[in-house]
């Protein structure tokens, strides 16, 4: 049965030494499908003016178009490239509840993600979204140093 | 625009504010502005609010309340039936998680909302409450709940007939229903009356979405500061506005968006108090508002003079059946164009029902309104054309003067309010003029920066003129909106009855269901 697992990026150096570990331990398993996908912080709630409700479709396709470019299509290239089976997606939402939802409804069974860079005052008050994955996550969390 | 221009600007306005010679020759300014701008809208404004024959009832008022309760007749109460399921969609029940970074029903309502709260709801009640008494307020809450299936119907139809362009932007609103759903039925005319709407819309955008903000913006700012001449007021907003829509420094208009709903909330919080502290005396406040509701308790005009107050800030202050929320509902994300319809009825309950209530709670438990003890009526002003009031203040500033009597530092928080609800509306109103013109003259750089400009012209304008000249003017335009827009509805009406029938159909059997999040 070819496991799956889902790293979680965010576009650092932190990302990427997830998916670094990603690939080590893939290269252990002996089927292994590897996931890797990108949430675009957002959130239903937040007050917007009529103009940029007017062209958010349109932001969001070149926000999407973006994440894909620059860090989700390199990471399934260096995956490919090193004899990997790699999928994508971009997606947009809470990071911890959209990653935790795709990987249940992608049947993976682990996520991978790295530390989270964000510090200071929000992270206190809030959290980090890492922080959040692993309180509510539904499948086991590998968390990057 | 430059900071550093604006500073120049800035600096050259309060040079030229202090000469004791040219703030006279600026009050000079301020009364040319004023005598030809009352005269210009004249026969506009009287022909909007012209009476019935043989009556002092205005037939706009008649007209829009008729609408009203004929669209909640029609749609079964809608406003009721749906109600718990609008809050259900707004809370996200029924969105698809794959469409997270589209436009939400929340988002959509907090925009529509940040342009129709607003100064209708602070100055506006206290116009109706000083010319109407507090029995104005019984009639502005009836008009808020038949107001909300007038939403309901505009809504649904603004995201059904939008336009969709290649480059995945939107556009919609009544200009766009009525020339496609009039064509859709096959009817002849849709385009001529889309066009007046257009016409209309403009002039809207212009008085109650420019000229009311900076009037009562100026109003509240002079009252605190001292007076000075309004046009330096309407400069420093227009320059404002300047640069958010021509100089697209958008990080004023996303802290003012962020800013205004935190205010919205710090105002009701803060009449919640007042309330609170006078919690014996609400009682009494819901007596006078249901005696004065049918009897007018002495106000000028009796209680008819009372319910076209009620209902006239009503429908300026909630914009229902005007058409100007379906621009903004218009780019909501939603297969089901409906839903954006019942989310929109939350809008009149919202910023009538529960914030003009509010507001005219507070103003008549404050007893700024003199009653005659000897009667128990409410006393006129010497014209005889409002209900006099301790200091003579009218507008913004009754309201003002209510909340202080509770709270004494409250007018400052409330000038900064009134500054930015003023600014958000705006903002709005800019937007909602802007698609009307580019309906009209086509969508290009030129042709917008050309209303842009007329737009920024009028705030000055606004900011100058008085009161009296400026609320007519803002009331007739904004009406004339809902001329055109009611009456094309009734034909449009039975394209939303077959939506509701089939979507209220599929809910019950459960095959609209909600995702789990």
């Amino acid at each position: 049965m070819t496991a799956k697992i889902v790293i979680g990026l965010d576009g650092t150096d932190t990302g990427e030494r997830a998916l670094a570990f990603a690939k080590d331990l893939a290269a252990r398993m002996d089927a292994c499908e590897l996931i890797a996908i990108y949430v675009i912080e957002w959130s239903p709630f937040t007050f917007q003016t009529a103009e940029e409700n007017a062209q958010r479709h349109k932001r969001r396709e070149e926000e999407i178009a973006l994440a894909k470019s620059r860090i989700v299509d390199p990471a399934i290239a260096a995956l490919t490239d090193a004899g990997f089976k790699a999928t994508g997606l971009v997606r947009h939402g809470d990071v911890a509840e959209t990653l935790n939802r795709l990987t249940v409804e992608n049947g993976a069974s682990q996520i991978i993600v790295g530390r989270g860079s964000s510090d200071g005052f929000a992270k206190r008050v809030f959290g980090s979204s890492t922080q959040s994955l692993v309180m509510h996550a539904d499948v086991p969390v590998t968390v990057v140093g | 625009m430059n900071n550093r221009s604006t500073f120049w600007l800035t600096s050259a306005v309060a040079a030229m504010a202090t000469s004791p010679l040219a703030a006279q020759e600026a009050m000079g300014i301020d009364e040319k502005v004023n005598q030809a701008f009352a005269s210009l809208t004249g026969p506009f404004v009287s022909l909007i609010f012209a009476p019935f024959p043989g009556t002092s009832f205005p037939w706009i008022v008649m007209w829009l309340v008729v609408a009203a309760t004929i669209f909640t007749l029609y749609f079964g109460f809608v406003q009721f039936r749906f109600f718990k399921h609008a809050i259900q969609l707004v809370k996200g029940d029924y969105s698809d998680p794959n469409d997270a970074g589209e436009v939400s029903h929340f988002q959509a309502l907090a925009t529509a909302l940040s342009g129709t709260v607003g100064l209708g709801n602070i100055a506006g009640v206290a116009v109706a409450v000083g010319i109407g008494g507090p029995g104005a307020t019984f009639w502005m809450i009836l008009a808020g709940l038949l107001g909300m299936a007038s939403k309901f119907t505009e809504c649904t139809l603004g995201v059904k007939y939008r336009n969709e362009y290649e480059d995945g932007t939107v556009s919609g609103g009544p200009m766009y229903y009525i020339s496609k759903g009039f064509n859709e039925l096959g009817l002849p005319g849709g385009k001529i009356l889309a066009v007046v709407f257009s016409i209309f819309c403009i002039l809207g955008a212009l008085g109650g979405g420019n000229m009311f903000q900076a009037n009562q913006a100026h109003a509240q700012i002079s009252g605190i500061v001292g007076d000075y001449p309004g046009w330096i007021t309407g400069i420093v907003f227009a320059a404002v506005v300047f640069a958010v829509i021509v100089g697209g420094i958008k990080s004023i208009a996303n802290v003012t968006e962020k800013v205004v709903p935190f205010m919205g909330i710090l105002y009701v919080g803060a009449a919640l108090i007042i309330l609170l502290v006078n919690y014996d005396q609400i009682g009494w406040a819901f007596g006078q508002i249901f005696a004065g509701a049918f009897t007018g308790l002495g106000v000028a005009g009796g209680f008819v003079g009372a319910l076209i107050q009620g209902f006239k800030r009503a429908a300026f202050s909630n914009e229902a059946g005007v058409g100007s929320a379906a621009i903004a509902h218009s780019a909501v994300k939603t297969k089901e164009p409906i839903t954006e319809g019942f989310v929109s009825l939350l809008e009149p309950l919202i910023d009538t029902v529960v914030i003009c209530t509010m507001t005219a709670l507070v103003i008549v438990i404050s007893q700024q309104l003199i009653i005659d003890e000897a009667t128990g009526n409410y006393m006129l002003n010497e014209a005889g054309t409002a209900i006099a009031t301790i200091d003579g203040n009218s507008g913004v500033s009754l309201t003002s003067a209510a909340f202080a009597s509770g709270i004494s530092w409250f007018p400052y928080v409330l000038a900064i309010a009134v500054v930015l609800f003023a600014f958000s509306t705006m903002i709005s109103w800019s937007y909602y003029g802007l698609k009307a013109w580019t309906y009209l003259f086509g969508e290009g750089k030129t042709s917008e920066l050309a209303f842009k400009v007329i737009f920024c012209v009028f705030i000055v304008i606004g900011a100058a003129a008085s009161l009296g000249p400026v609320i007519d003017f803002s009331d007739a335009a904004i009406f004339a909106m809902a001329v055109v827009n009611i009456f094309c509805l009734y034909f449009l009406m039975k394209l939303v009855k077959k939506e509701l029938a089939s979507y209220a159909a599929r809910l019950e059997s459960g095959e609209i269901k909600k995702y789990s999040h």
